[in-house]
């Protein structure tokens, strides 16, 4: 005969409450584990999509996520050229906010190294990948667009012909992948007033210097679109990224890079780390420490209610010690209580976040290790808990049975 | 020698100048002084007196619960204190030998009559279903076998004294310690319980003591002891003891 489910069946209404409530609790600590994993993932969801094996960033720079980093376009064509390398491109990432039928959109925008790189590991459920150098994008699908649907950004409008799951930024957008070439124009789309006025005072700088005055051509190619300009550069970019040739030994195309004064070199676990300090680092103490508090919070209501419990029994506790009940069955009692109690509000917090999760602004992402180790810490905690009731049935009187 | 072993075996109770002083110096309180009495195997015994007597320090000594500043008490044919002394594991000498019975039923409320029975059979180690099957015939043989599933709060006064009885007879004990079992109950069920304690003595061979203030249904008991500012003290009229 089990004492413990039969108090329990006794109290009935309390023991269902309590359990709720540190069932929701769980819960809050359980989604907060994922609330950061899904951050984590979403950080690295940019970085893993480009599969780059190394990151070749401004010199003393730790760019381009956790600080801002400035390199010419020529820094693409130098890593192409070195040897081991089979591709390099321009990494192209920024976030932007437009008007969509009626509704503000913001997105990350992925660029692409197109045609290489079609969105082939991308994580698609519908649609495709790119099948042409311009116009189309694959949006994740917490952009809200759907196949098909087409978008205005800048002066181009863009084809949705593809659509993936948890492409998330680290801020929390939906990320949305174009070619790369695509990608900077929507980034260096200026309105059509602003290029001509940009180009009046071009021609305004160049009027004003010996060089544009004694040389025609100049003037009129001021007054024109900047590619017409050899000596201007284009768009700085923010980073390059390389890939290896399979079999091509990492740190000696490592060094190389190394040797030039102008670049500093990330392998992809470094950038990762980089990333993660950065921008989420604080993040993941903030959380940790919520999580540590809930916990504790757990453990004292658990530790108070399974006390209560037993305060109410003190009597039929001492009668059974007048009964000659041992020890081990009276701290069976209660101990057994503190467990049920636990595993079940484990149950609800896990049945309540499978429900509640989804539902979240941020992807909750718990894990299997994540759930075995909060069962591991509950189990502790009923433990800890049944040890007041514990120690104040040990002092209970049989005499008290006797009144 | 002999005699006096076949005399040990046959009492269920036997104390010997049983003391019980709280406090000490000029503070002392003597609860209880020089208590000897011997109850024999299947003997009921009462034991009167008015309030403040002793009598519950009595009941708390012979019981295993509160140990006497000094004398002996045996048990079953077994010396289980020595003044203070334990000379056995007194919580499981408890629930292997001795049966109790109170003014409140108190019984354990979470659990059914059946299950108040069937938990003491379970203490001395019998399997759950021995142990319940047990309590089952305990409560048809006290009359409430029809209420075997019912919680204590849903039965009358009277059934609950009896499944209390049941529960005290469930590990088959040496010895029945009652204390004022009546009280809560009225004239016709008071004495209803008293035979049933009766019977139990004579049926099982178990030694009963019940603390009462009911003289009404003295004429249940074979022996009746009288306590008076802790002294113990055979009441003048034995005949019946005597004679058995």
């Amino acid at each position: 005969m089990n004492l413990a489910v039969r108090d329990i069946r006794h109290s009935l209404g309390r023991f269902v409450l309590t359990t709720i409530g540190v069932g929701m609790l769980l819960m809050v600590v359980m989604g907060m584990g994922g609330i950061y994993r899904g951050l984590v993932d979403d950080a690295l969801v940019v970085t893993r999509s480009v599969g780059a094996d190394l990151w070749i960033v401004q010199r003393s720079t730790r760019g381009p996520f956790a600080e801002v980093s400035r390199l010419p376009r020529n820094v693409v064509d130098r890593v192409a050229a070195v040897p081991g390398v089979t591709e390099a491109r321009e990494f192209v990432f920024h976030t932007i906010q437009r008007e969509h039928l009626g509704k503000s959109l913001r997105m990350g925008v992925l660029g692409l190294g197109w045609p290489t790189d079609k969105g082939q590991g991308l994580p698609l459920v519908a649609g495709r990948v790119l099948a042409q150098n311009h116009y189309e994008m694959i949006a994740d699908e917490s952009l809200g667009l759907v196949l098909g649907e087409r978008l205005r950004l800048g002066k181009e409008t863009y084809a949705v012909v593809g659509l993936t799951r948890a492409m998330i930024s680290s801020g929390g957008d939906g990320i949305a992948c174009f070619t790369s070439r695509d990608a900077q124009a929507i980034q260096f789309d200026v309105p059509g007033e602003s290029a001509r006025l940009e180009r009046q005072a071009r021609r305004a700088r160049a009027d004003e210097i010996d060089f544009g005055r004694t040389q025609p051509s100049v003037l009129a190619r001021a007054s024109g679109s900047s590619r017409a300009m050899a000596a201007l550069p284009g768009p700085a970019v923010s980073a390059v990224i390389a890939r290896l040739m399979p079999g091509a030994d990492p740190d000696t195309v490592r060094r190389t890079f190394e040797g030039w004064s102008d670049v500093t070199v990330y392998s992809a676990t470094q950038q990762e780390d980089l990333l993660l300090k950065g921008s989420v680092d604080r993040a993941r103490r903030q959380i940790q420490l919520f999580r540590v508090l809930l916990t504790i919070i757990s453990a004292v209501i658990m530790a108070l209610i399974i006390y209560t419990l037993t305060l109410n029994k003190l009597h039929p506790i001492a009668l059974l010690k007048l009964i000659g009940a041992p020890n081990r069955v009276i701290v069976g009692l209660i101990m057994q209580q503190s467990l049920i109690m636990g595993a079940l509000a484990y149950g609800v917090g896990y049945l309540m976040g499978q429900w509640l999760f989804p539902l979240f602004p941020r992807r909750v992402l718990v894990t299997g290790d994540d759930l075995l180790r909060l069962g591991a810490i509950v189990l502790v905690i009923s433990v800890l808990a049944s040890l007041l009731g514990i120690w104040k049935a040990m002092r209970v009187d049989p005499n008290e049975a006797i009144g | 020698m002999e005699d006096r072993h076949r005399m040990d075996v046959a009492l269920a109770l036997e104390t010997d100048g049983l003391t019980k002083v709280y406090g000490n110096g000029h503070t002392a309180v003597v609860a209880m002084r020089d208590a000897s009495v011997r109850v024999r195997r299947g003997e009921i015994a009462a034991l009167l007196g008015p309030s403040g007597a002793g009598k519950s320090t009595f009941l708390l000594c012979v019981g295993l619960i509160n140990p006497p500043t000094s004398g002996r008490v045996t048990i079953g044919g077994r010396l289980v204190l020595d003044g203070p002394r334990a000379l056995a594991d007194l919580r499981r000498f408890r629930r292997e030998n001795i049966g109790f019975v109170f003014q409140k039923s108190n019984l354990i409320p979470f659990l059914s009559a059946v299950e108040n029975v069937q938990v003491v059979g379970e203490l001395i180690g019998h399997p759950p279903p021995v142990a319940r099957r047990r309590a089952l015939e305990l409560l048809d043989a006290l009359g409430v076998g029809a209420r075997a599933s019912h919680r204590p709060t849903q039965l009358s006064g009277g059934e609950q004294q009896r499944v209390t009885i049941a529960r005290a007879l469930a590990n088959q004990p040496s010895l029945i310690l009652a204390d004022e079992p009546t009280a809560a109950l009225d004239s016709v069920r008071g004495r209803q319980v008293m035979e049933l304690f009766r019977d139990v003595a004579h049926q099982h061979g178990t030694g009963v003591i019940v603390v009462t203030h009911d003289h009404r249904a003295l004429d249940v008991f074979d022996t009746i002891y009288e306590m008076e500012d802790g002294v113990l003290a055979r009441a003048p009229s034995q005949a019946k003891s005597e004679n058995r």
